[in-house]
């Protein structure tokens, strides 16, 4: 009985719908991104149920079945990717309401961004992640990718200005090559194994050419899209200059869908074709990407700019779960502390982008250098900062902290202790950028900079998201058991001989 | 088996070209070729390999996703035009500049 209702349909139904809606009926928006946030809600209830109590569960849309139709798929990885979403996504939704509200001034500044595109592109794109999460063939995955990348392209290009316009066209191309390259690896793993379904490849990928070409196709695409240094290089210009909601979307969600999709085909299909060097690559590029992220975080000397190098170096971390999945006994607490990672960074981040955007918003500008004590201003806004740089440090409650713990358990338990320093350098090096703004925001001045009104959704939506990610520091054991079910890894989430 | 690895040579061939040209070149017009010649180099590896797994009857799978991929390219092809008319509206200029960070 719990089985029979197709949730999973209606989650990637009903944002598709009220996305076209908000394109047709132009002054709706708003309305109908409320309606797809509180909408999504019981099916996304309805589907964690049926998951937790009768395990992964597959659905045949319109009753094809998997060589022609269309499969979809919800594991316990499925499902934290569907709530990270719409914890985000509901948070963004609220934010833009009062982002996008017809107050005359606001009216003045964003005449070049319109509210009725927003509204259909940021639905449209939520249709996409959801569709990427729950699909189980590798085409329809191409599509979803591709349905993504191009919504992600036009909210950024909705900015208006020339920065803005160039960092959407690179975004785009960059998009474009990751999903060609990809496409041509399924192309290679239909030729070789005559099917494109997730659960078939699984059981019949060897280590054959095409199987190794396909591999480094794929993986090549995803980690391009994933911005991996040294292929990072759009990813700052894209999401610092997009609008405040769309930034925390961007850093939030969408790099995410790509690395999920990667962590999908590394761990079920390409069991047998992936080796150790290469695990160990990404894990070398993911320590770059932490340095080099962090550095350039150091000197940024706009605060948009900062939190998106931040993004780079946070990205870094999750690529450590290749080589420490790879460490005898470990591999199921590094995929634990990958997912909680990217969790808890998604919820931490897109507060850090909203709170940006409202600094944005209040002052005009966002030069870390001339934001002196604004924070007697804004108290609300920079305490959900503050909140959102504790998980993006790592410090105790927050859920970064339970996801680098689990990072450094699989590290040491593994025996590869080197991993464990990066984490911890990181960790001091995120410390830095964070504070450094903190030093300028908490300064007392005689002379505070003129804020003007912010709605009090765009101060309260950041806050919720920053609370949330410092929540899931304290509930972590039922994240946890979602992660297990139909995991491709087994084993205990902490092994002994504890960091 | 022959005409279609010869297809799928042909089409491996576009791909490179493709790729080479998106990097090599730094003119908007000529990277969104190339990323159309790189397109369609995948969709020749496709339509090829549907002919060579099963020697009988050409196989409609990869059919399918070849005009599925078509689709995609050409919104994708109308979004970078449009974007490409934006960046020259805007900057004045055909070309990407190096640093786009501020």
């Amino acid at each position: 009985m719990v089985a029979l209702i197709p949730w999973s349909v209606w989650i990637i139904f009903l944002p598709l719908l009220t996305g076209i809606f908000a394109f047709l009926f132009r002054g709706r928006g708003a309305q109908l991104g409320i309606v797809t946030a509180v909408g999504l809600l019981p099916p996304l209830i309805g589907l964690t149920w049926q998951v937790l109590s009768c395990g992964p569960q597959h659905y045949s849309v319109g009753g094809w079945g998997a060589p022609l139709g269309i499969d979809l798929y919800a594991d316990g990885l499925s499902i934290i990717m569907l709530v990270m979403t719409a914890l985000v996504g509901i948070g963004t939704t609220f934010y833009a309401t009062g982002y996008y509200s017809p107050t005359g001034e606001t009216k003045e500044k964003n005449h070049q961004q319109d509210p009725a595109l927003f509204w259909s592109l940021w639905l449209l794109l939520w249709a996409a992640l959801n569709c990427l999460f729950l699909s189980a063939d590798v085409f329809n995955l191409y599509v979803a990718l591709e349905f993504l990348g191009l919504s992600a392209v036009a909210l950024v290009a909705l900015a208006g200005g020339p920065s803005a316009v160039a960092a959407a066209m690179r975004y785009l191309l960059v998009s474009l090559l990751g999903s060609l390259s990809y496409l041509l690896g399924v192309a290679l793993l239909y030729f070789a194994h005559g099917t494109l379904s997730l659960g078939l490849l699984a059981e019949s990928v060897t280590s054959s050419p095409a199987s190794f070409a396909a591999t480094t196709l794929m993986t090549a695409g995803l980690v391009m899209k994933t911005a991996l240094f040294p292929l990072h290089f759009w990813l700052p210009p894209a999401h610092a200059n997009a609008p405040a909601p769309v930034s925390a979307v961007l850093s939030a969600l969408v790099v995410k869908a790509s690395f999920y999709l990667l962590l999908r085909l590394w761990f079920q299909v390409f069991t047998n074709t992936v080796t150790p060097s290469v695990a160990l690559l990404l894990g070398i590029l993911g320590v770059a990407a932490i340095f080099w992220g962090s550095v350039q975080a150091l000197m940024a000397q706009r605060l948009k700019l900062l939190v998106a190098y931040s993004t780079v170096a946070q990205l870094g971390y999750i690529f450590l779960v290749f080589p420490l999945a790879q460490g005898k006994g470990t591999g199921f607490s590094a995929w634990c502390g990958g997912l909680y990672f990217i969790l808890s960074h998604a919820c931490a981040k897109a507060a850090a982008f909203l709170a940006a955007g409202t600094v944005l918003y209040g002052f005009g500008h966002d030069r870390i250098d001339e934001l002196a004590g604004i924070t007697q201003r804004l108290p609300v806004t920079m305490f959900a900062f503050g909140v959102a740089g504790v998980s993006l440090i790592g410090l105790p409650p927050s859920g970064g902290f339970i996801g680098k713990w689990l990072l450094l358990n699989a590290a040491l338990a593994g025996g590869q202790w080197w991993w464990a320093i990066v984490i911890i350098i990181g960790g001091l090096l995120a410390a830095a950028y964070v504070f450094r703004f903190f030093s300028r925001a908490f300064s007392y001045v005689e002379q505070v900079p003129i804020c003007r009104d912010v709605p009090w959704s765009m101060e309260l939506t950041a806050l919720a998201l920053g609370l949330s990610a410092m929540a899931l520091g304290i509930i972590a054991t039922q994240p946890l058991a979602v992660m297990q079910i139909g995991a491709p890894l087994a084993g205990p989430v902490l092994t002994g001989g504890l960091p | 088996m022959n005409i279609s690895l010869l297809y799928s040579l042909v089409g491996l061939a576009l791909f490179s070209l493709g790729l080479y040209g998106l990097i090599a070149y730094g003119h908007l017009l000529r990277k969104i070729l190339a990323v159309n010649v790189m397109g369609s180099g995948a969709f020749l590896i496709l339509v090829a390999l549907a002919r060579g797994w099963r020697q009988t009857s050409p196989d409609p799978v990869p059919h399918a996703m070849g005009l599925t991929g078509l689709v995609v390219a050409v919104s994708a092809t109308a979004l970078a035009l449009a974007l490409a008319c934006r960046v020259q509206e805007t900057t004045g200029s055909t070309q990407l500049t190096e640093d786009g960070s501020d």
